[in-house]
């Protein structure tokens, strides 16, 4: 086994995680929030894919990236308002559910308007570049997507901790009544919520089939949920977590596939769902739980 | 009970048609729906029908299609059989199955009480299955054309086929393998997929029998859309091979995201990967793929030709192919299917269902089709050697040898 051989694993690992990583802070935000896991993540991820075909057979890549950006952002705003807002004050887990149907019906819109055939995902040339040392051979994206993974959660820690509209976040996170009371426009707060992490998995979206190519229908499930296990690993509401969870099940993902396990791949991240469930509930970051969860 | 009373009564009613049949009768009205009534008109014009039970409709309703016009142009070629010195002439009695398992079932019903003498289809194992039983209380036998599933044939001593079944081709492709030089091989194999992890298995066996070395064994699950982990083991064990039969969809995931490690490799697949979204989606990285299939162009030029020109003889035809005049493995063995069925009908002498079965028991084609002669072993599936290989080239699968496996 040698040292490249290793190399070019963690680094298939990082660039996976940094993909999973953008994704879960996605999950995490919407959790800390609405304290609601928002299923349909990981098929909002698979529509900014098709997104992605699409725009590109029209506009070169530099107009390309916002105008997925902006219609993942539109995707997820319509469903938050359609979907979610009305059950505001129902219980919880009525809007879980509603987050499962809208996962279903983007897969199943997806199955009829794109057809279930894979379609392949437009190649972005200067992401494409790939770059040979020695025996390691990497495309840019590879590369790309870790260190864009860690700017953005810097960004994003810095705009919870240290911007108007972040306190004003925490605040809903904490106590919505209360939150609601001091002048805060709740909806609001909710609605950029879902501006933020739809956003990002627009990006992660871009990074995750830039790699891998080919976009269908289901492309979004089993990522999306492998997300979400490392938005709880991370501890569910901390967006460093979510990186960090995110890493690791990139990371772990690769690892156990490249041992030869990789029936196991898929059983491992659920097996660590539930020993994290067991063990540490609140995840690696996960505050001290004085919840009312 | 129900059923035994029912396939007593439609038994007899075979019967009955098939003595009908011997009769001369005075009534020429064609197109009838009653079973008597039809074999009646049969009798009069000296004609037989021999249904055609395929997919028109529905998800395989394209490659139903397709295969539809294997049997048509068979039909074109040899209208006529000949039993007791009568020659009469092949009316095709055309059912769409809508690949629905419970229409198949009403499907192979209408086809019994049609009277038609014997039965060809289909795409897809599941509708075969369902309507296999039918044809056996029947007794009236039927060839499989692509329905590639064990479970088809197997028990059912009316149920036929012309096409090789899954593992064979792991089997050749092994050879093939070997007599190109590759005496060190990494596989590919999909967990909790039959068809993939069967031709793996064969493969192997073969592979190894004849001298080669697995140096890796990688697998992945349904629905994993990353291969850089295994790939790159791949690209560590140093291999100059894979073989890969894995279904189409990750064909272009493969091949794509092999070159973005750099592994450069003859990529070796069953006929799943004959499907031009791999061509459309892998581009470059899929030049130099080789798979096997049941047919190629190029495999007999006279077979190519006719059909060829048939299909462009008519707008509605060259329509249902795809708007394309290129021939696919299916319509072969769909040619091959017809072609024994009267080979049959012609060795028994008789249009009896029990006479024609166990003709079609001894039989051995090997004249008149175009995939490889055809015999059947006792479970009536085809005694097949031989399969086509297919190279891209240019991003079009490009007939390239066909290997014969000899024992």
């Amino acid at each position: 086994m040698s040292l490249a051989y290793l190399l070019q694993q963690l680094l298939n690992g990082l660039s996976l995680g940094g993909a999973y990583a953008l994704i879960a802070i996605g999950y995490t935000m919407v959790y800390g929030i609405l304290r609601m896991i928002n299923f349909a993540h990981g098929d909002v991820f698979m529509m900014a894919g098709y997104f992605m075909i699409y725009s590109m057979a029209v506009f070169p890549w530099y107009v390309s990236l916002p105008v997925v950006i902006a219609g993942t952002i539109v995707l997820g705003v319509v469903i938050e308002k359609l979907a979610y807002k009305p059950l505001r004050s129902a219980p919880r887990m009525s809007v879980m559910i509603s987050a499962i149907g809208v996962a279903y019906l983007l897969e199943n819109l997806a199955n009829y308007l794109f057809t279930a055939m894979p379609q392949s995902y437009p190649q972005i040339d200067i992401l494409k570049h790939v770059y040979t040392l020695g025996d390691i051979t990497v495309s840019r994206v590879t590369l790309v997507a870790p260190v864009l993974t860690v700017i953005l959660t810097v960004l994003m820690i810095q705009l919870v901790n240290h911007t108007k509209m972040g306190m004003a976040m925490r605040a809903c996170s904490k106590d919505q009544n209360t939150a609601r009371i001091m002048g805060i426009k709740v909806d609001s707060v909710i609605t950029k919520t879902f501006i933020i992490g739809c956003g990002l998995a627009a990006i992660g979206s871009i990074l995750y089939f830039t790699d891998r190519n080919t976009v269908q229908p289901y492309s979004g499930s089993l990522p999306g949920l492998k997300c979400f296990v490392a938005a709880v690993l991370g501890g569910i509401g901390s967006i460093p977590g979510a990186m960090v969870g995110g890493f690791i099940v990139g990371v772990c993902q690769i690892a156990i596939t490249a041992a030869g396990y990789s029936v196991f791949s898929d059983a491992f991240t659920f097996v660590l769902l539930i020993i994290i469930l067991l063990v540490r509930p609140t995840g690696i970051f996960g505050e001290k739980a004085t919840d009312k969860v | 009970m129900k059923k035994k009373v029912l396939s007593i009564v439609l038994t007899a009613a075979m019967m009955a048609n098939v003595l009908a049949g011997c009769s001369t009768s005075p009534t020429g009205s064609s197109g009838s729906d009653s079973g008597a009534a039809g074999t009646d008109s049969a009798a009069e014009g000296s004609t037989i029908k021999i249904g055609v039970f395929e997919p028109k409709t529905g998800e395989n309703g394209s490659g139903g299609t397709q295969e539809e016009l294997g049997i048509e142009y068979a039909n074109s070629v040899r209208p006529t059989v000949t039993v007791g010195g009568t020659e009469y002439t092949i009316e095709l009695d055309w059912q769409d199955n809508q690949s629905d398992k419970t229409v198949a079932a009403t499907a192979a019903q209408k086809l019994i009480s049609d009277g038609c003498v014997g039965v060809i289809g289909g795409y897809g194992s599941g509708t075969c299955i369902a309507a296999g039983s039918y044809f056996a209380d029947a007794k009236i036998p039927a060839i499989g054309t692509t329905c590639t599933n064990t479970n088809v044939t197997l028990g059912n001593d009316y149920y036929f086929r012309v096409c090789y079944l899954d593992p064979f081709q792991g089997t050749v492709m092994a050879d093939w393998a070997i007599d190109q030089g590759y005496t060190e091989i990494a596989t590919i194999d999909n967990i909790g997929n039959e068809y993939t992890s069967g031709l793996v298995q064969t493969f192997t066996a073969e592979y190894e029998a004849k001298g080669g070395k697995i140096v890796a064994a990688e697998t992945f699950q349904t629905n994993e859309s990353d291969f850089k982990a295994i790939l790159t083991n791949i690209k560590a064990s140093g291999v100059k091979a894979v073989f890969a039969p894995t279904d189409y969809l990750y064909a272009p995931l493969l091949l794509n995201q092999a070159a973005d490690l750099g592994l450069d490799v003859q990529w070796i697949a069953g006929d799943t990967w004959n499907n031009p979204v791999i061509t459309e989606d892998a581009g470059d990285n899929a030049e130099g793929v080789v798979i096997d299939c049941f047919y190629a162009e190029g495999g007999n030029e006279e077979f190519d030709a006719g059909f060829k020109e048939w299909i462009n003889a008519d707008s509605s035809r060259l329509e249902a192919n795809l708007n394309s005049d290129t021939i696919i493995g299916n319509q072969a063995m769909c040619y091959d299917a017809y072609m024994v069925m009267l080979d049959a009908i012609e060795a028994a002498d008789s249009l009896e269902g029990e006479a024609i079965q166990a003709a079609l028991k001894d039989i051995n084609v090997t004249e008149g089709v175009v995939g490889g002669a055809v015999k059947f072993d006792e479970n009536g599936d085809a005694e097949k050697n031989t399969t086509f290989i297919l190279k891209v080239e240019g991003g079009e699968f490009t007939y390239v040898d066909s290997v014969t496996h000899e024992e």
